[in-house]
């Protein structure tokens, strides 16, 4: 019998006004991308605290993506900034709790880029499936 | 003396007649929307995308219908027609008739069993007859009001209808009624009519089966489409494999009168061209054109990636002479120029880009209301009074007056709008509901009770999620008590089943699964808030540009995605509590920044709402760059009109003149700003409730074409200059044009919009001063859109010489003893053309404000990638900003002529107006909370805030000082950076807290 595929779960943080437009654009432009992906809106990519990102991967999650706009265009000015500093933390607590880098991964989506939407979470899927499941899962 | 009357007319329910019905109805006016058509929302209910954005038509109007439907101050004649009209303004009574719909609107609720049971069908003119509907229908399955309408003229009488309806709504014997009413002005906005293809036999409209009209392609596009956004060829229902748009059909065509350039069909070509391409793999799609009129913000670009990234294929100045077909295969073949050869293709479909006339009851409009109509037949207006009929108190807006855009039409709408609410602004809230919701129930202590509503969106959902099995998985989860699905959750009768729901259940908190919550939610919270539900006990789970439109290969995948949606949801949702309301008090007065003929038109139009005007200009004169325009294409004195702007500005006392003023800083929010201006020395400081952004734009001053080195080389501007002060020469025999100096090259990639007319406008003076010179105009494409087509006829009939050049090859300007020589190649001729020039003027580009990147950290608002500053959404808000209380007017915005600047000045008005008429405002209550008993003072969160909400404050707790952030409301936004930095769980905003978040997360991962 054949195994049966690993599926594997990804949370994306989207901030309300860019990364969240655009996967409501990658929606209407019917770019397609693997149904593994859960969004969770946010207000802005800087709500995102730290350990939200690390609870989710100890609970089971096999990657984390937090998506914001891109530096300059934040609706709230620099939250982003801020972001991006978090996320280098995060990076080392990653390696702390001995998960590969490739679970977590920040990127810059704006509310026009539809297309960029689809294609990082393709990648971000298949970044994933190929690390296996999460050795937290569950 | 006439006693006003606090109400107003609006003639049109299409998206123009909607937005000045809501911007009246938001400033405290009762409003008449009156339509022929059984159902509002006119011809952009029938697109499926917008151009340049590529969103659905669809879902962004689908809120402003809804809305339109329910606004309290908003009555709906739909079926209806004008019949009459008397008086003058403040006060006109209208006679209307009202045909029988034969359907009780106030008992019929939508449910459309009985157009399951008619057994009449019917072209569908919603689909453009490509599909059929029954004779009792509704027009769209989105319609507003959702109540069906007897189709007298195919209705066979058989009465199954009525049995079949529960409702009791089929009323045969209804007559039409004939109905007085009183309003103080009148909008019209009827809107347009498509040209009759029949009329162009030439194309076989009508005859071969794969010719179809752009807007029958439109349709095939949609999802709610006859294919469900497939493209078939109607001759066998294959998919084709390529498609040629023809462009002009019915515009810039002496042949049939329509002389006028329709505005809007090139673009709306290329939208097609490249959603028809998306739809259909493999499918090439060519456009031939004459000139490609992407002229709009953003445009441009659009038109480029559509060439670069979708290999869209254009083909420039063609007008295609006819469409030949094999009459076996039903193929078609068109011959058209490309460059100088003469080339056949065969196409399998072929797209006729229709262009639009006037309304077909434009004659009508005329007699009853006593208005001018312009030799086109659409509305007569002025540059300076582009919202006025020649009727004094009736105004017009939209493609009445000229064909336009969605954004245009919309501007346009709030503008008239403003000027018909500005002369009756004494009886505002003298005729309104104002809006009352019940009072917010007490869920303290309940468990929580949630109701899921899941949407089938039609088909953009249901046709690949498992809706019912989405909904009994729904009735599974803790906490849920009801769950149901609905074809369309957003429907008007929908939303009075929720709140039914919710009352019949008890329910206390509700969660709608259906499509973004960047649209819709704001609709379903007031839903919520009507059954006495506080509006943050919502949540939505986007199952639709989240699910079923990005995995619609997968459907039992998504089906399981879209469960899991809701269950990250529905955990969500029982940790949501009620949020209270922030109310804050309104400054009645308005900044407006820039003295510009679009700022002075905002600060009069403010007064005449009768609130004071706080105008800033940095320049020592009002007047801006317009003191450098001395004619119009139209013939008015600029100046003379100018001129009495200005007395008019000054000499009315609630508007208050800053010249010479530099802003230094601008604080607050909405309804309290507070401005600091350095001002004859000294600072001061204004405090206003809103801010109008009216900065202008500037003239490139350019370095090419010897500008700045040869004196004979001159900008638009500089050139006009001297044919009004005689600095021509008396001898000049020969004046060279170079169109797109600095405009839509890699620097600036967008059109400036203006030049190509401007160059009409010097040109025809040109030939006006000295009919003798000759005049050249080197160009890319001549966007003289609208009626400015028919001064290009002119130019060109009075023999201004008109030569084509390719960005790549630009005309060659150079210095040969003493004469300038100006080589261009033509590319049709494929030959080079010499002239030399005595004078060279250089159409160049307008350049928005050097100070927007200040203003724009002032007032936290974005700049578009061109340094313009852009707006809430393109489309549909064209003078907001996203944030609150910040309007927007103008050059600003973006490139655009005097006519089109006063529109957006009148449209600010009107959207500031929706504010200032209101004495409190409920705010956005999405906002950090503290949790004193965890914060300990350390003062993480201080720092990092970007609206310096947060203060380190002490106060005395059982004897001891207990340190604690304190969070001002009104400066916070809720951006959460102070949640993600503290590091004691002691500081969160309202409805993202990390409880709740934490709560998403565990379903989503089934570990709760």
């Amino acid at each position: 019998m054949e195994e049966e595929e690993y599926e594997p779960l990804v949370i994306a943080f989207c901030c309300n006004w860019c990364s969240y437009a655009g996967a409501d654009l990658a929606g209407v432009s019917r770019f397609q991308y693997p149904p593994n992906i859960r969004v969770i809106r946010t207000m802005c990519s800087g709500m995102v605290h730290p350990n939200l990102v690390m609870d989710a991967l100890t609970k089971g999650a096999d990657g984390v993506i937090i998506c914001g706009c891109h530096i300059g265009d934040c609706h709230y000015l620099e939250g982003n900034v801020i972001t991006e500093k978090r996320a280098d933390a995060i990076e080392l607590m990653l390696e702390d709790f001995g998960l590969e880098p490739e679970r977590f991964r920040l990127e810059w989506i704006s509310a026009s880029e539809g297309d960029k939407f689809a294609r990082v979470m393709n990648e971000m899927v298949e970044a994933v499936k190929a690390l296996g499941p999460s050795p937290y899962k569950m | 003396m006439v006693e006003k009357v606090g109400a107003v007319l609006v003639v049109g329910g299409g998206i123009a007649g909607m937005q000045a019905s809501l911007d009246l109805a938001d400033s405290g006016y009762k409003v008449y929307l009156l339509d022929k058509s059984p159902n509002i929302g006119g011809a952009m209910a029938q697109l499926d995308k917008t151009f340049p954005t590529n969103d659905c038509a669809m879902c962004i109007m689908a809120p402003k219908l809804v809305e339109t439907g329910r606004h309290r101050n908003i009555e709906l004649l739909t079926g209806a027609s004008l019949e009459a009209v008397q008086g003058s303004p403040g006060n006109f009574l209208v006679t209307i008739k009202k045909t029988a719909r034969k359907v009780d609107e106030t008992r019929c609720t939508g449910c459309g069993m009985c157009t399951h049971f008619c057994p009449v069908e019917v072209p569908d003119e919603y689909n453009m007859g490509l599909v059929t509907r029954k004779a009792i229908y509704v027009k769209y399955p989105q319609a507003v009001p959702a109540v069906v309408s007897i189709d007298l003229e195919h209705c066979i009488g058989c009465g199954i209808c009525e049995g079949q309806c529960e409702a009791e709504a089929i009323v045969y014997d209804q007559e039409e009624q004939m109905m007085d009413i009183e309003v103080g002005s009148i909008v019209v906005a009827p809107g347009f009519n498509l040209f009759d293809l029949a009329r162009k036999p030439q194309y076989g409209y009508g005859v071969y089966p794969n010719v179809l009209s752009s807007l029958e392609l439109e349709r095939m596009l949609s999802a709610t489409g006859p294919h469900a956004g497939m493209v078939l060829r109607p001759s066998d229902g294959e998919l084709p494999r390529n498609m040629a748009f023809i462009q002009c059909v019915g515009s810039r065509d002496k042949q049939t009168g329509n002389t006028y350039c329709s505005s809007v069909c090139c673009m709306f070509s290329i939208k097609e061209a490249i959603i028809a391409k998306e739809h259909t793999p493999g499918l090439e799609a060519h456009i031939f054109f004459m000139d490609m009129r992407a002229y709009g913000k953003e445009f441009d670009e659009y038109y480029s990636r559509a060439e670069e990234e979708h290999g869209v294929k254009f083909t420039r100045g063609n007008r295609i002479s006819m469409v030949e077909e094999d009459p076996v295969t039903h193929n078609l073949f068109i011959t058209y120029v490309d460059g100088a050869e003469l080339k056949v293709e065969e196409f399998d479909i072929v797209v006729l880009s229709v262009g639009t006339e006037a309304p077909v009851d434009t004659d009508k409009l005329r007699q009853v209301l006593g208005i001018d109509l312009n030799t086109h037949s659409f509305c007569e207006t002025s540059i300076f009074d582009p919202l006025s009929t020649t009727k004094p108190g009736i105004y017009v807006c939209g493609a009445f007056s000229s064909p336009k855009d969605i954004p245009d039409s919309v501007a346009q709408a709030s503008g008239a709008a403003a000027l018909a609410s500005s002369h009756i602004s004494t009886e505002r809230n003298k005729l309104v509901e104002i809006r009352e919701f019940p009072p917010e129930k007490d869920i303290s202590g309940e468990d929580s009770k949630i109701g899921v509503f899941i949407c089938h969106c039609g088909i953009n959902i249901g046709g690949v999620v498992d809706v019912p099995a989405v909904v009994e998985y729904a009735k599974t989860l803790p906490n849920v008590t009801y769950a149901e699905d609905n074809l369309y959750t957003c429907s008007q009768d929908t939303q009075s089943k929720i709140v039914e729901t919710i009352k019949e259940h008890d329910l206390n908190r509700v969660i709608v699964a259906s499509c973004t919550p960047r649209t819709h939610a704001p609709l379903f919270m007031n839903t919520i808030r009507d059954a006495g539900l506080n509006p943050y006990l919502f949540e939505m789970a986007n199952i639709r540009e989240h699910c079923s439109w990005v995995h619609s290969k997968e459907p039992e995948k998504a089906t399981q995605k879209a469960k899991d949606l809701v269950r990250m949801a529905v955990a969500k949702a029982a940790l949501l509590e009620p949020i209270p309301p922030i109310k804050i008090s309104i400054g009645k007065s308005a900044l407006i920044i820039g003295g510009g003929i679009t700022g002075m038109t905002a600060a009069l139009g403010i007064a005449d709402q009768g609130f004071d005007a706080y105008l800033v200009e940095k320049k020592d004169e009002l007047g801006g760059i317009t003191r450098r325009i001395h004619f119009a294409l139209t013939g008015e004195d600029v100046q003379a009109r100018m001129n009495e702007l200005i007395d008019k500005v000054k000499s009315n006392e609630r508007v208050h003149v800053y010249t010479g003023a530099k802003i230094k800083d601008i604080e607050g929010f909405v309804g309290s700003f507070i401005t600091t201006l350095e001002h004859e020395g000294e600072e001061k400081q204004i405090r206003h409730g809103v801010v109008l952004v009216a900065t202008g734009g500037a003239e490139l001053k350019p370095d090419e074409y010897l500008y700045g080195k040869d004196p004979r080389v001159v900008t638009q501007l500089e050139y006009e200059d001297m044919l009004a002060n005689g600095g021509l020469k008396e001898d000049t025999k020969s004046v060279a044009m170079i169109q797109c100096v600095g405009s839509r090259n890699e620097e600036r990639p967008y059109c400036s919009r203006i030049c190509c007319t401007e160059t009409i406008k010097n040109a025809l003076k040109t030939k006006e001063m000295m009919p003798d010179a000759n005049v050249y105009v080197f160009h890319r494409d001549m966007r003289t859109y609208g009626f400015r087509e028919d001064y290009y006829l002119e130019a060109a009939e009075k023999g201004v010489v008109f030569v084509r050049y390719y960005p790549e090859n630009p005309p060659k300007l150079t210095v040969n003893d003493g004469k300038l020589d100006l080589i261009a190649k033509d590319p049709f001729l494929d030959e080079e053309i010499v002239v030399n020039p005595d004078v060279v003027m250089l159409a160049v580009a307008t350049l928005p404000n050097a100070d927007n990147e200040e203003l724009s950290t002032f007032l936290k608002i974005p700049l578009s990638k061109d340094k313009f500053f852009l707006e809430a959404h393109v489309k549909l808000r064209p003078v907001d900003f996203a944030t609150e209380g910040v309007f927007l007017c103008g050059l600003a915005h973006s490139p655009k002529f005097v006519e089109e600047c006063l529109a957006q000045a009148s449209a600010a008005v009107s959207r500031a107006t929706t504010i200032l008429a209101q004495d409190e405002l409920e705010l956005e209550a999405t906002k950090s909370f503290v949790v004193d008993e965890k914060c300990d003072g350390c003062a993480y969160c201080v720092d990092p805030c970007p609206y310096d909400a947060i203060t380190l404050i002490e106060y005395m707790r059982d004897g001891t000082v207990k340190k604690t952030v304190d969070v001002d409301e009104t400066a916070c936004k809720g951006c959460g950076v102070c949640q993600a930095t503290c590091p004691k769980d002691g500081i969160f905003v309202r409805g993202f807290t990390l409880g709740q978040i934490n709560a998403m997360i565990e379903a989503a991962l089934e570990v709760a």
